[in-house]
């Protein structure tokens, strides 16, 4: 899949959402609804997509969306895939939910649920703080980032999920951005391609959370793509492989002093935290690396 | 067909019968029973559900919840701490007008940590829009789980059923079980708004307050309509199986100056101390409230009103008591008795309705029942 072309002109997500301006969230919805296709219920605990898809009797989204309380997506989708399962429906269960509800208050249902070998694709977009409350802090938000709980900046690092899921052991995980829609789409058929549970991370800034301008989404993802900062690459039954742009930008990253200048949130972060933030992202780099040449 | 069966047992048979397509549940004392006896059913086929051993209650319920919405049978067990923990996705299952049952082994809460029976896990629910009946023998406990399901999936209803037994003094007691024939007793879960993919629709995403009261009282609605649907169930029952059920079980009550209300096993002890009480020449009765929610009318005017809660409400009172006080219009004896596992004989309640002092709050065990 290398050409916008071969991807489905039907439209899942519709006009008129109540997503904000230059939402990267609902861009990378498009595309995840155009990979599945129409036989695809979405769970979706509360985070912004709570709210994108439009009040009720309204709805923005053309496939069914299962609403249900922040910590229990995972669980919820694992009744259902099982419910499907038993009657002989092939249906996807999907699961798209926040960094908030990934990372804190649903890794316990989303543990459980992986481990069980639950038939079904969780996909975490990750702007890295509590964005439909108004930014406050998650386990996602990077260190030094100001969000409304750390108006100081943040002094923890980022979880890293990623390991997290790494170690349930499951035949797919991915990460993704918003800013490659068909890294995105291709991802997602895989990951519906295989029967148990499966993993995409996709990185989706936020202007109003980051503090840049809303035509910015894009490059703001791609910026993060090209200093490190976030690595595309997917793990099928434990095999790595990152992918070329991210290899790419392994070897010769952009200063990350580009991703974080145009960015709000970072405004005044010091030099320390910054050094933090680099050796972070070298860490990272290092295993990911190590990994693949291992294999 | 007669067995012996522990009421947890009687449960888990009734569950087999009934089929339900998915059971998704986490052990807790003393409901483990119920859970390991569906895991064994599911393991030699004799159930054919899918048993998902969830990590924790709330993902129990939100399991169940998942299940439910796509139009099949769900059933789910739990106790005291396991109850609180699925509070936030029992509220949902009810407001998703969700057909789920759940048997509830009654337990106290902590601390300290108690396993025994107390009402208290069950009647923190009780605004949740759950119907909930509470049982006193083992052939109830099975006899109730068969009509929760066939009351909670009928379409005037469609609102989630707790079926309530006291933990140990009826998990784990052994009486006799006459099991039936299903038959076409419950027939089969029509879901109107089940999740189809051939008709996308939103559930549960954001609701106005132009809508939102809407859906409270439809919630109201369905638990008003609910009352003919017990009536309507427990009458079939007995017609086709021999037993009889309603919302409370009376006992000596026409002639009765003095009725002692409770709920579970209580209530059968309270029939024993009735029999004390008549010998003495003091015309008792015992009134055993079965279903809580939805309340039913209670016939108790003229009579002394004696109500033993085998829970509490800090800063109020006792629960039932305060409810039988609301709805009579009268004072009544209220006792609190039975908290986490307290040996309440029938010598006890005889001991309660002599010594009744109308309008005052006994605590057995810490006032003088003088």
């Amino acid at each position: 899949m290398d050409t916008i072309a071969e991807i489905p002109k039907e439209e899942y997500v519709l006009k008129c959402t109540s997503a904000c301006a230059g939402c990267s969230d609902s861009l990378a919805l498009r595309y995840v609804l155009k990979a599945a296709g129409p036989d695809t219920v979405l769970v979706v605990p509360a985070c912004c997509t709570s709210v994108i898809q439009g009040i009720y009797p309204n709805t923005a989204f053309n496939i069914p969306v299962y609403n249900i309380a922040f910590g229990a997506a995972a669980a919820c989708a694992s009744g259902m895939s099982n419910a499907f399962r038993a009657t002989g429906k092939k249906t996807n269960v999907i699961v798209y939910a926040g960094d908030g509800g990934t990372l804190d208050i649903g890794i316990q249902a989303m543990s459980g649920a992986f481990e069980r070998g639950t038939d079904f694709l969780y996909i975490c977009y990750d702007n890295e703080a509590y964005g439909n409350t108004g930014m406050q802090r998650s386990g996602g938000t990077p260190i030094g980032a100001r969000t409304t709980t750390t108006p100081a900046g943040k002094t923890d690092a980022k979880k890293d999920i990623d390991a997290i899921i790494a170690a349930h052991d499951p035949p797919y995980m991915a990460t993704a951005c918003s800013s490659y829609p068909q890294d995105i789409f291709k991802k997602v058929q895989k990951a519906l391609s295989f029967r148990g549970p499966t993993f995409i991370h996709i990185l989706a800034p936020c202007p109003p959370g980051w503090r840049y301008p809303t035509e910015k989404s894009v490059e703001m993802g791609k910026l993060a793509v090209k200093s490190g900062m976030w690595v595309l690459y997917e793990r099928e039954y434990g095999k790595l492989s990152i992918n070329p742009q991210s290899k790419a930008a392994m070897k010769n990253p952009i200063p990350l002093e580009e991703y974080l200048a145009p960015q709000g949130r970072f405004k005044g972060i010091n030099a320390k935290t910054v050094d933090l933030l680099k050796q972070n992202l070298a860490k990272k780099i290092k295993k990911l690396a190590a990994e693949e040449e291992e294999q | 067909m007669k067995k012996i069966a522990t009421g947890n047992k009687a449960v888990a048979e009734a569950v087999k019968q009934v089929q339900p397509t998915v059971v998704a549940a986490y052990p807790i004392t003393p409901q483990t029973e119920i859970v390991e006896q569906i895991a064994e059913f599911v393991s030699t086929g004799e159930l054919k559900s899918r048993y998902i051993p969830v990590e924790s209650e709330h993902s129990a319920m939100a399991a169940c919840i998942g299940a439910s919405i796509t139009g099949i049978r769900t059933f789910t067990a739990t106790s005291s701490h396991g109850l609180l923990y699925m509070h936030e996705m029992t509220n949902w299952a009810a407001g998703a007008r969700l057909p789920i049952v759940m048997a509830n082994v009654n337990r106290s809460i902590g601390p300290g940590w108690n396993i025994w029976a107390e009402h208290t896990d069950a009647l923190q629910e009780r605004d949740t829009g759950w119907l909930q009946v509470y049982v006193s023998t083992v052939q109830e406990a099975y006899d109730a789980t068969l009509m929760a399901f066939r009351i909670a999936e009928h379409n005037d209803v469609l609102l989630p059923v707790m079926v309530n037994l006291d933990g140990f003094s009826l998990s784990h007691i052994m009486q006799p079980l006459d099991t039936v024939e299903l038959g076409d007793f419950i027939p089969p879960m029509h879901l109107p708004h089940a999740i189809d993919p051939k008709h996308p629709a939103g559930y549960g995403g954001l609701t106005g307050p132009d809508q939102h009261f809407k859906f409270r009282w439809d919630i109201e609605r369905s638990m008003r309509d609910s009352v003919k649907v017990i009536e309507e169930t427990e009458k079939d029952f007995a017609t086709r199986f021999g037993r009889k059920y309603g919302f409370t079980e009376d006992y000596q009550c026409d002639d009765a100056d003095v009725v002692v209300v409770s709920m579970g096993t209580l209530g059968k002890e309270a029939e024993v101390a009735i029999d004390i009480l008549r010998k003495e020449g003091i015309r008792a009765g015992s009134m055993r409230l079965r279903w809580l929610r939805p309340f039913p009318k209670l016939n108790l005017k003229g009579k002394d009103i004696v109500v033993i809660d085998r829970d509490y409400s800090f800063g109020f009172g006792g629960i039932l008591a305060a409810s039988i006080r609301a709805q009579q219009k009268t004072d009544v004896y209220s006792v609190i008795a039975g908290l986490g596992g307290q040996e309440v004989t029938y010598e006890d309640i005889a001991d309660f309705i002599r010594k009744r002092r109308m309008g005052e709050e006994f605590w057995f065990g810490v006032h003088d029942n003088v």
